[in-house]
């Protein structure tokens, strides 16, 4: 168990060092999701279930998807099908 | 309007400026302030351009590495400060960490005569198995109901920055009434067609379980959320809107923050002041049981599968 345990807090130190690190901001969410995923496994480990399910809904689920919204929001993915349908759009205008 | 007295007499009281001004019927300002309606500025392109130039102009004068020699310095220390700084903060903070006493020690000051009541008489008194979920929602159910406020305030402040007008998002739909939601997905659909019921009556069985099993009220109004979140990345809005929208979620809201409120401040005042409390708490273990925690639960989870839900809305699409 404490094996296991030492493994998971390896990933956690890698994941929250290469989120600062990572240059593609879509990049840096993915891993910021996975952080908190192995942070809930942490917490099923310590015996707290309570705060494993809210960090999963929470932490790798709800604030996750609000990040990539905002992203869509401010145009920093840019998807190629998202560009043909803009094109679209303004030759239409 | 008053049937008693004539139309003409009544305009004249108080009472029908008082509501005329609460309605938002009249416009106070029209016709009574000069105002000149507002025109659209256009400003030539090649304006726009020399602007560019002369910002780019300014950036290469001032940011000029190669020739200003202070601006490199400054730059050297700035990047060696930085480091500095970083490693002098995670010393200091190490070394306070090697200060804090070891845990599972007997003599450490969190384990006082408070954890020892809640552990020992916690079952007791609040008749839940769940002995967070009964220390939270009971003898410390004050600070919870400022969250949940919090909470609330949070979606209030998120509303007033990102609603759009429903006319605008009306008239934004009939262009492209896709802008919004993802085109037709068939692994989302599918997926979500075996996964939203299950997220659904797990997030339910949680808040519904906050006094037997892990969970409560905010993990489960959280599961709630997420599942809802997906409902509509699958379905889309429309979908939703037919069993939540903007109605459904503000009388949902605010009725869970006003029994929140109702119940909690029944159990503050009785607590207060030593009056014995009326609420069966049931036999622990049983469904119906631990008193006062299955309402407030249900009332928490509510307002968080709202919040959860409506930030997202708010931030996708402007509106619920």
């Amino acid at each position: 168990m404490t094996l296991f345990q030492c493994i998971l807090m390896g990933f956690l130190i890698v994941c929250a060092i290469s989120v600062s690190f990572s240059r593609n901001l879509l990049n840096s969410i993915l891993i910021y999701m996975s952080y908190s995923l192995i942070m809930s496994i942490i917490w099923v480990c310590l015996q707290s279930p309570d705060l494993a399910i809210t960090e999963a809904a929470v932490g790798a689920g709800v604030t996750s998807i609000l990040f990539f919204s905002t992203l869509k929001k401010i145009h920093a993915i840019q998807i190629e099908k998202e560009k043909s349908d803009q094109k679209e759009d303004e030759g239409i205008e | 309007m008053s049937k008693l007295r004539p139309q003409k007499e009544y305009e004249k009281t108080f009472a029908f400026h008082f509501f005329r001004w609460l309605s938002g019927s009249k416009d106070p300002y029209l016709g009574e302030v000069e105002m000149k309606p507002q025109k659209e500025t256009e400003t030539a392109k090649a304006t726009i351009l020399e602007r560019m130039n002369e910002k780019e102009m300014i950036r290469d004068k001032v940011y000029d590495v190669e020739n200003n020699k202070k601006l490199a310095v400054f730059h050297k220390i700035y990047v060696i400060m930085a480091i500095l700084f970083c490693i002098i903060l995670a010393g200091l903070l190490l070394y306070t960490v090697s200060y804090l006493p070891r845990t599972g020690n007997p003599s450490n000051p969190d384990n006082n005569m408070v954890s020892r009541r809640y552990i020992e008489n916690g079952l007791q008194e609040t008749g839940s198995l769940n002995i967070v979920s009964g220390m939270i929602l009971t003898y410390r159910a004050f600070d919870t109901f400022g969250e949940t406020n919090v909470l609330f305030i949070a979606t209030c402040c998120v509303m007033i920055l990102l609603m759009v007008d429903d006319a605008i998002l009306k008239k934004q739909e009939t262009v492209n009434d896709r802008q919004f939601e993802p085109q037709n997905d068939a692994i989302l659909k599918g997926t979500a067609f075996v996964l939203c019921p299950i997220i659904f009556i797990f997030g339910i069985y949680i808040i519904l379980n906050g006094h037997l099993s892990p969970g409560g009220g905010f993990s489960g109004g959280a599961v709630l959320g997420a599942g809802l979140i997906l409902y509509v990345n699958a379905y889309g809005f429309k979908k939703t809107q037919k069993f939540f929208n903007e109605h459904v979620y503000k009388t949902a809201k605010i009725t869970a923050l006003c029994m929140y409120g109702i119940i909690g401040s029944y159990f503050y005042i009785l607590g207060a002041n030593g009056i014995e409390n009326h609420i069966p708490l049931g036999i622990p273990g049983h469904i119906l049981s631990g008193g006062i925690i299955l309402p407030i639960d249900i009332c928490v989870g509510l307002e968080v599968a709202c919040t959860m839900y409506a930030f997202y809305a708010l931030f996708r699409r402007g509106g619920l």
